[in-house]
Parts: C-alpha cells; structure tokens; sequence
C-alpha cells in the first residue's frame, strides 16, 4: 500500500511537470495556431537562466523567482521576432522556422554556457525527506515540485476561468477571427500568451533541472511526449492538457514500476526486465492512438 | 604574370620542400570520446592524460613526431561512427583509440578495422560482442571486457553477508553486460533488476521506491558519470543511504566524486586501476596529473594514457616505421609496455588478462574525496567470451 502510494506520487510529480509544459503549448497551438517546436527550447533556457542566477543569488528559491520574468521576457522576444511573422503561415513553414529556432538556442547556450552542461544541486533546506505517511519517507523536493505544480495548475485554472484576460484567451481558443473583429487587442493578447507559455516551460525546466541535470537539447526530448499530451488532451484546452498530463505521468511510472514483474509472469526474467523498457516508451504512445480512434479531437478538443 | 610564376614557385617549393617531410610524416592517432554535454567531463580527463602521455614521450614515438585528432562522438552512436569513418578516410591516421561507450564502439567497430583496416585501441567500452563472435584482428583493448569488473564485485560480495541484491544499469549494450557479470558470480538470491532507459532517464523515482518495498541487503548499480551523480544523490534524497548499502562498477570515479562528496563515503566498487597502485609509472602519472589539474586522474584516463603508451611500445619497437599492420598487430600483441595497472598479458582475443580490485571511497589527509584499494578481488582474469572468439 505504501509501496503504491509511492508510486502514484511519483507519477503525479512527473504529470505536474509534464502539465506545465504542455499548457503553454496547447495555448499557442490553440489559440494562435502555431505549431512551436521551439517551446523544449524555453524549457532549456529556463533552466539555463535560472542556474545562472543561483550561481549569482546563492539561493535556489530567489535565482528561481529571478528566472522566471526572464523566461517571460524571453518568450516576448522570440514572440514579436519570430513567431508573429508565422501565424499566418501553414503549418509546414512553421516547423520550419520553429526547428530552425531549436538549433539556434543549442548553439546559443553552447556559446554561452559551454557545451559540458551544468548541475543545479537541490536546495539545502529540500535536501531530506518528508514523511507523508508515518514511516513512509517522500523526497522533499519531489513532494515541493507536487506542490508548486499544484499551486501552478490552480491559479492557470482560475486564470482561464475567472479573469478577462482567461475569457479572451477561452474565446481565442474557440474562434480568433471573431475575437479580433470584436475589437480586442489581438497582437497583445497573442504576445502575452506567448510569454506566460515561457514561463510555464521555464518553470517546468528549472523545476526539472535537479533531477536532471541542465543540458543542450534538454527540451527536445521531453516536447514530443509534451505534444503526445496536448493531442490527447484536445488542443487548446487547459482542462485537457491536465487530465493528459496526470495519465502520461502514471502511465510512465506504471511501465517503469509494475510492468517488469507483470512481465515475468509469462516471460523469462532477462527477457522481460530488457523488454519493459522498450514497451513502457511505446505504451504512452498506444494510448494516444487509442484515444484518437475513440476521440479524433482529443478528451476536451473543441475544434472537429 | 608574377602572380603565376609565384604561384607556381610556391608550389614548387612545396613539393620540394615537402619531400623531406613526408619520410617523417607524423604517426596520427585519431581519438574518439565525448567532449559535449553532460558526459564531456570524462572526455576532458582522458584528453588530460592522453596530453600527458605525449608529454612523457617527449612528442614523440621512435624519434617520429606524432599527433592526435580528438574526435567528439556526442554521446551518440551514430555520430561516434561518423567521426570515426571521417578519421579512417579523410585524416588517415594510423590509429583510433578512445571510445567511452560500448554502444558507439559497436557502431564504429566494422568502420574502423574492417573497411579502414585500422588498428582500434578502446580505452574503455569493452562489449561482450568483440571480446567473443565478433573478435577482430585489429582490435585491441586497454581497458577490460564489460563483464569483468562486474564478476569481481560479485566475487566480492559472495564472500560477505550479503544475501540478496537489487540490481540496476542502463539499457545498453554495456549495461547488460554488466549485470550479466555481477551474476556469474554472485550466487546470492537477486530480488529485483532494472534496466533503465538509456541514456534519456536521469529520474529514478520509480526504481528507488520499488527497492525500497523488495529490502534487499544491498543495492549493485552501473551508472557511469553524470548518471552515478544523479543516482547517488536521489538514493540518499530517497532516505535510502544508511539503511540499504550500494555496491557499484564505474558510478563512482574521479571525475564524478567533486559532485558526490560525502554521499560516496564509504561506498565500494571494483576496479582493474585504482589511483594508488603503487608501481613507479602510476605514482608518476597521478602525481603529474594532480600538479597539472589539481584534481585525481580517473581510471578512463589511465586507460587513455596507457593506449598511447602501447602503441608507442609497438613503434619503438618497429624503429618508427608502421608499414607492415601486420608487425605493428604482432608488437601490441606482446603488450610490453609499463602499464599503470602494473603489467598485463593479451588473451587471444586482445582483452588484457589482469587483477581487479575492490576501492573504497574516502577522505584522504587533506580532505579530498578519493578512491582507496582495500583488497584485490581477483588475479589474471580472463573475461568470459574469449573462447568463443575464431582467434587463437
């Protein structure tokens, strides 16, 4: 029992990553239709910026807050450089261009930050575990991620929900043209987006940074399985991208957990302990399939 | 007009001028590890001794100048193959040494000694594979087979109370081996084995809470570099450290350990070099290197500076001229050089024969982290597959 509660945690805390930054990718492929390979980059830079002002700061949590305005003002350029020149543009350029723009963020930290790639050590005071059941020890900063993430999801849903600036973005996501003819600013509601999605993925990035280590290309594997929740999500829906994220998160950790020994049962113990990793990568992957063929347009997906 | 007669002078001059030259060529030494991403630190090392092993030389083998092309493989396969074809065919250099992983020496294998018919010295990956069906003349070893060091902590551990081990390594060739080896001699019950996703997976979450459920008495891992970093620092995070104790191969080294500190401390794990070998070469070399970077060699860079060493054994020997593979093939093969392992004998399938030992990590008089050898675990051991290698 506690071995599974374990667990579940374990996926929840990789789903809340995995949730940050799909949102802001959902939201841009949603509401500005632009399909951006570049976000995994956001996800890098974050990371990289926040390594550098904890190496300035002297502390994890004030380096964070710093990084944080400086992955939104990130995403504000790379959005009034480039991406406003791709929205009108079909999908195929936009691959294009937004490939292009990955290959220049790894050269670009290759020239700044060295191509050897850097450590950001967990902050002293989460450095211990937490004790989420009696005798049952948890990672204090697995459980903070938990919570931070947590915090993340409920102010984006109030965002979305509750404020204008949500209702215009929900009215975005659902018919832009319209949105435009009703007079709203559509330039400045477009680069906003931009610049909060950045946030998100820096977050997520510097969030993962411990855990992970901060390198060139880090975001470019993690955005496929991004892109793999915000298709069953729905695109454009935060909602969507949530429940997604939350079922790629125990997805994984089951095909890493309980896959191996469901394995043995009928398999040889080599056999199964080399096949459990192969089949646990695919198995997210059988799942969006699935979803597809029963909902074309994802759980939450708006648009046919 | 004068521009031509100029031109025509300077090529001219170069010709003449290179005709001399060309019966001292440099011997050229291509040399393939990883020097970007998170891995980069282990190739930095081995250039380190691969530089001070040509400074020890003087620069030179048997009076002949010699180079080295470093080639960056970036932790990939097949890029590793790539940099490899580009030194055979366009750099024609006389030798390719190097090769951190057992994944791209595999992919570049065929290139090298078999289209190129180079000589390929690994100074470290050593695959199960080309110690046995895939064996090849041209390919020598200064490191070991995967399985080895594997066996002798295994041996190791059969000697102590250790009744039950979980085992974890990366999904790759070498990392398979490795677990492989740990079997064939720990006869104690195995409670669990992962292999993770290699070389994405740096969060072992998963892993650690399943060990944590299976209590065994110890946990046997192989994460080299930054993967080690990453394991030790989440198995201590887990509150694992102190309760279930950690045996590993080549996830606790030199290079990893300024990032490890005291989670190492005490940790064992077996090893064919330790730093404090106390043969003349060795105390040599890590003194030099510690004057030079201020830091402990790693056992990659040993095994690099010793690849340099055992080709520049077969060109003293040669007196510089390495036309005939098949003399220089010969020479290695006597592997009379002063390795810093003490010296080593080639088994027919051109993997050394040596000891292994059994390194605890400690602090040492001035505070710093360092491997100690505290017991030999086996003596001239000979690696599992060489029986099934066509070579005799």
């Amino acid at each position: 029992m506690d071995y599974l509660l374990l667990q579940v945690l374990n996926g929840v805390q990789l789903g809340l990553l995995m949730f940050l930054l799909a949102a802001g990718l959902t939201l841009t492929f949603g509401i500005m239709d632009l399909v951006n390979l570049a976000h995994g980059s956001l996800y890098m830079m974050g990371a990289y910026i926040a390594w550098t002002f904890v190496g300035w700061t002297d502390s994890f949590v004030l380096g964070a807050l710093l990084a944080l305005p400086a992955t939104f003002l990130l995403g504000v350029v790379v959005e009034m450089v480039v991406a406003r020149r791709l929205y009108a543009r079909d999908h195929l350029d936009q691959v294009l261009a937004t490939f292009g723009l990955i290959l220049f963020f790894n050269e670009l930290v290759r020239v700044i930050w060295g191509p050897a790639g850097k450590s950001l050590a967990v902050p002293a005071f989460l450095n211990r575990t937490v004790e989420i059941l009696p005798g049952v020890p948890y990672p204090a900063y697995r459980f903070a991620i938990i919570v931070v993430g947590a915090v993340v999801a409920v102010l984006l849903a109030w965002l979305v929900a509750r404020t204008r600036l949500g209702m215009l973005i929900r009215a975005g996501a659902s018919n832009r043209r319209m949105i435009g003819a009703l007079g709203v600013d559509i330039e400045l509601l477009f680069t906003l987006v931009f610049g909060l999605g950045a946030v998100f993925a820096g977050l997520a990035g510097l969030m993962a940074a411990p855990i992970t280590s901060v390198k060139i290309g880090m975001g470019d594997d993690i955005l496929i399985l991004a892109f793999v929740i915000i298709v069953i999500g729905g695109i454009g829906s935060i909602k969507g991208a949530f429940v997604a994220a939350m079922l790629v998160g125990q997805i994984d950790i089951v095909g890493r957990a309980f896959l191996p020994d469901f394995l043995k049962t009928f398999l040889s113990s080599a056999a199964a302990s080399s096949a459990a990793p192969a089949i646990s990568q695919v198995l997210v992957y059988v799942v969006m399939a699935g979803v597809l063929v029963w909902r074309p347009t994802g759980l939450f997906g708006q648009r046919a | 007009m004068t521009y031509r007669l100029f031109g025509a002078a300077t090529i001219a001059a170069l010709a003449f001028g290179l005709q001399p030259a060309m019966a001292q060529a440099p011997i050229k030494i291509g040399f393939i590890s990883t020097f970007s991403g998170p891995q980069a630190a282990i190739g930095e090392d081995m250039r380190r001794s691969v530089e001070l092993a040509k400074e020890h030389l003087g620069g030179k083998m048997a009076g002949r100048a010699f180079e080295i092309i470093y080639e960056d493989d970036q932790f990939k396969p097949d890029v590793g193959k790539q940099r490899s074809e580009k030194l055979v065919q366009q750099d024609k250099v006389n030798f390719v040494a190097g090769y951190i992983w057992s994944n791209v020496l595999l992919a570049s294998l065929k290139t090298v000694t078999d289209e190129g018919d180079t000589i390929l010295i690994s100074s470290n990956a050593g695959p199960s594979q080309i110690a046995g069906e895939l064996c090849n003349k041209n390919f020598f070893s200064t490191s070991w087979q995967n399985d080895q060091t594997p066996m002798a902590m295994g041996a190791y551990l059969q000697g102590k109370a250790v009744k039950s081990l979980y085992l974890m390594a990366g999904n790759y060739a070498a990392g398979k081996d490795m677990l492989a080896g740990v079997k064939r001699t720990f006869k104690g019950q195995i409670i669990g084995e992962d292999l993770t996703k290699w070389p994405d997976q740096l969060d072992f979450s998963a892993e650690l809470a399943k060990i944590r459920a299976a209590k065994p008495d110890g946990i046997f891992i192989f994460y080299p570099g930054a993967h080690g970093v990453q394991f030790l620092t989440q198995y201590a995070q887990a509150g694992l450290k102190g309760q279930i104790p950690l045996y590993q191969v080549f996830s606790i080294d030199a290079i990893t350990l300024p990032q490890q500190k005291e989670l190492a401390l005490g940790t064992m794990g077996a090893q064919e070099w330790v730093n404090d070998l106390p043969n003349d070469q060795n105390k040599r070399f890590v003194a030099d290197f510690r004057k030079k970077h201020g830091v402990f060699p790693s056992f990659y860079g040993a095994q690099s500076y010793d690849s340099i060493m055992l080709i520049a054994s077969a060109a003293e020997a040669l007196k510089g001229d390495l036309s005939s593979k098949d003399k220089v093939r010969a020479e290695l093969k006597k592997a009379n050089f002063k390795s810093l392992r003490g010296d080593f004998k080639y088994n027919t399938n051109q993997f050394p024969i040596q000891n292994f030992y059994i390194q605890e990590a400690v602090k040492d008089a001035e505070g710093t982290m360092t491997l100690k050898t505290v017991a030999t675990a086996v003596k001239d051991a000979k690696d599992p597959y060489y029986e099934k290698c066509p070579m005799k």
